[in-house]
């Protein structure tokens, strides 16, 4: 896998391709098995978790409705809390806010957070282009960055990593990138982890500018939330003299308290836990910091106007969509060739991409419609419904649009039916058995023809007199 | 550079989408009032709190009143911590202990010294029972937030009236405009296989001590 989604195939081949990898296989089984039971525990023990997912797409909804508003609310209190607040339309726009933001520091390297919206805009691509090298300090995002790899996880970007290849990875790469690893590293979870405290702690205590991302933003008091488990986060965010965040429009919550709702929802659905180990919740410039937020739009305000695809605003990020998804744990997250895998990744790449590639067309179809994804959703995004939505939107090849348009022909008219059936009954010595030609044959890759009735079940009935019993 | 003519784009495109879409009620509703609770309410908090925090393999003494001088003293020893960052504010009468040295953050220590000193002790903002969190604002007995992340192990004493119920209430205790650290349990990562591990970047073990009321 190299470091690019660009110009990847279509679902399918990239999924067919995922599927003859059994380690890959044997990977994600293990991993989203462990973490559904956890969270189902997690949530299971939660009184009210109905109420309380409806409360959570209510503020979400509620945020949306007012964007606007909220936005300009946060601008305020950030500004007048001594940060500084940039706006940007794109991903090339934000890119050059912050390599311009990081130049006038007159630093080089700058500590990275885990951060969706980062790896959405290409920004260490961007900051490497200009001579600035950042540094992925999230253990999994480094397992990533070590191996030249690609993210195919929300929470867990290295989920397609067992520990036997991370340990590799740690091995071969590590000294690459700084300290490398301890002699005699071994593969257990602990030495790991280990390896990558010793790793990142002089990075941490030398470094002078770090870029993250944030889960919430409160617009009433412009306080930025980010929360995580293993304190890179607390290090990049508290050591550094300057603090760039950039947030994607769409993370504002109204109020102060609407965080209640957010910080029940997300670590349960999330991880499983009551809470994550740690969040950090500042306001502006603290503690001495120079703050910059950067609020990134890159096609959000588009998915905003359609009236079904805007609940996946909603999304709080927590994964629980890919970790039950039955076409997830098998194809993986780089078959959908985008840093939002999985159901959520289907509905929201479309919408921010659009659909001109290959790829990107095919992730409405990157699913089996059996809705388990919104069932675990902590803030109730209809994942199906968006995704019929949307295949209704992507191109579709000349053999189905024909097909399609011969099937409402006939079906629009009772007489019409029943002449086609009739019709089939009698010529259906010429029906083949199991592949259909031509275009018919992709359909049949999978399926056999089901077999033609040599009567009608309408023309049984009035045959056998079923009108007048 | 502030991306002034994308400003106005952003906010030009999120009215177009949002114009006539109809009002959506306040959601979340007010926060749960304060109520007084008795003696024996705020002793169930705390050992609520106790067993939470136990969960996520973090060590936890219920004291009765008076008894946190004696159980600081007791779990520094029982670590071997010999310089303990000791932030302003916290109350006197607590330990300068035999054989241990405490490093004030006046002036302020640098990271190096945070990193190389055995611990850290401190006091809390309020803590959350439901969920075994301790919440930190960087005020008296608790200081900036690197004195509680650099040093490998965390000594944390909490009063049992500063345990509220669950995350709704806590929010009402804090303050937006300090910065604010969240703690519930040591460090840990599930990175690998999903599998939670303790101990990553932030203290390794965390400690902590709760002052239940007299009863």
């Amino acid at each position: 896998m190299s470091g690019t989604w660009l110009g990847m195939p279509a679902f399918p081949r990239n999924a067919e391709a995922a599927l003859g990898n059994s380690r890959l296989r044997a990977n994600l089984r293990k991993a989203t098995h462990t973490i559904r039971a956890r969270r189902a525990a997690g949530v299971d023990e939660m009184p009210g978790w109905a109420k309380l997912r409806a409360r959570g797409a209510a503020v979400k909804d509620a945020a949306l409705r007012d964007l606007d508003k909220h936005l300009l609310r946060a601008e305020e209190a950030v500004t007048t809390a001594g940060g500084r607040v940039h706006w940007a339309a794109d991903a090339a726009e934000a890119n050059t806010i912050v390599t311009e933001l990081v130049k006038a520091t007159g630093h080089r390297e700058v500590v990275k957070v885990k951060s969706m919206a980062t790896q959405e805009i290409g920004l260490n691509e961007a900051l490497a282009a200009e001579g600035i090298t950042a540094y992925e300090t999230d253990l999994a995002e480094l397992i990533v960055q070590l191996g030249d790899d690609l993210p195919s996880h929300i929470l867990v970007p290295a989920i397609h990593r067992g520990r036997a290849e991370i340990r590799e990875i740690f091995r071969d790469r590590m000294a690459a990138w700084g300290r490398p690893a301890p002699d005699g590293l071994g593969d257990d979870p602990r030495a790991l982890a280990e390896a990558a405290r010793l790793h990142l702690r002089e990075r941490f205590l030398a470094s002078k500018v770090a870029v993250s991302g944030a889960n919430f933003l409160v617009a009433e008091t412009g306080t930025l939330v980010v929360l995580e488990s293993e304190g890179n986060g607390r290090m990049c965010l508290t050591l550094p003299e300057t603090l760039i965040s950039v947030v994607g429009i769409e993370k504002i919550v109204p109020t102060w308290q609407d965080l209640a709702v957010f910080l029940e929802l997300l670590p349960r659905s999330s991880t499983g836990e009551r809470m994550n180990p740690y969040t950090s919740m500042w306001t502006g410039a603290a503690e001495g910091q120079e703050f910059h937020l950067v609020l990134l739009d890159n096609g959000r305000t588009g998915v905003l106007a359609d009236e079904i695809g805007r609940q996946a605003l909603r999304c709080i990020r927590c994964s629980a969509c890919l970790n039950v998804c039955p076409v997830y744990e098998r194809a993986g997250g780089h078959a959908y060739g985008s840093v939002y895998p999985g159901p959520i990744g289907a509905i929201l790449t479309p919408q921010l991409r659009g659909t001109a590639t290959p790829l990107d067309a095919s992730l409405p179809y990157a699913s089996s419609l059996c809705g388990a994804c919104y069932d675990v959703c902590p803030v109730a995004i209809d994942i199906p419904e968006v995704l019929v939505h949307l295949r209704a939107r992507v191109p579709h090849p000349p053999a189905e649009r024909a097909g399609l348009a011969a099937a409402g022909w006939l079906l629009d008219r009772p007489g019409r039916l029943r002449a086609a059936q009739r019709l089939a009954g009698r010529l259906r010595g010429l029906v083949p058995r199991r592949r259909l030609p031509g275009p018919g044959a992709a359909w049949t890759d999978t399926r056999d023809v089901p077999p033609v009735p040599a009567e009608s079940f309408r023309d049984w009935w009035r045959r056998t007199g079923g009108e007048d019993r | 550079m502030t991306g002034r003519g994308s400003r106005e784009r952003i906010l030009a495109r999120i009215r177009a989408a949002t114009a006539g879409l109809p009002p959506v009620p306040d959601a979340a509703g007010p926060p749960p009032a304060p109520r007084e609770r008795t003696e024996a309410e705020i002793v169930r908090t705390a050992e609520l709190f106790a067993a939470r925090v136990r969960d996520y393999r973090a060590t936890v003494h219920l004291v009765a009143p008076g008894g946190v001088p004696a159980a600081v003293a007791g779990a520094l020893a029982g670590r071997g911590a010999r310089r303990v960052v000791r932030p302003g504010g916290l109350p006197v009468e607590w330990p300068a202990g035999d054989g241990v040295e405490f490093l004030a953050d006046e002036p302020p220590l640098t990271a190096a010294e945070l990193d190389a000193a055995d611990g850290v002790l401190t006091g809390c903002a309020a803590a959350v029972a439901e969920t075994g969190t301790i919440v930190l604002d960087a005020g008296a007995g608790q200081g900036r937030r690197a004195l509680t992340l650099l040093p490998d192990y965390h000594l944390c004493v909490v009063r049992a009236g500063q345990i509220v119920p669950g995350v709704p209430e806590v929010l009402g205790r804090l303050d937006p405009a300090r910065p604010l650290t969240w703690i519930s349990g040591p460090s840990a990562t599930s990175d690998i296989e999903l599998d939670r591990v303790e101990g990553v970047h932030g203290p390794r073990t965390l400690e902590v001590i709760v002052e239940l009321p007299a009863v």
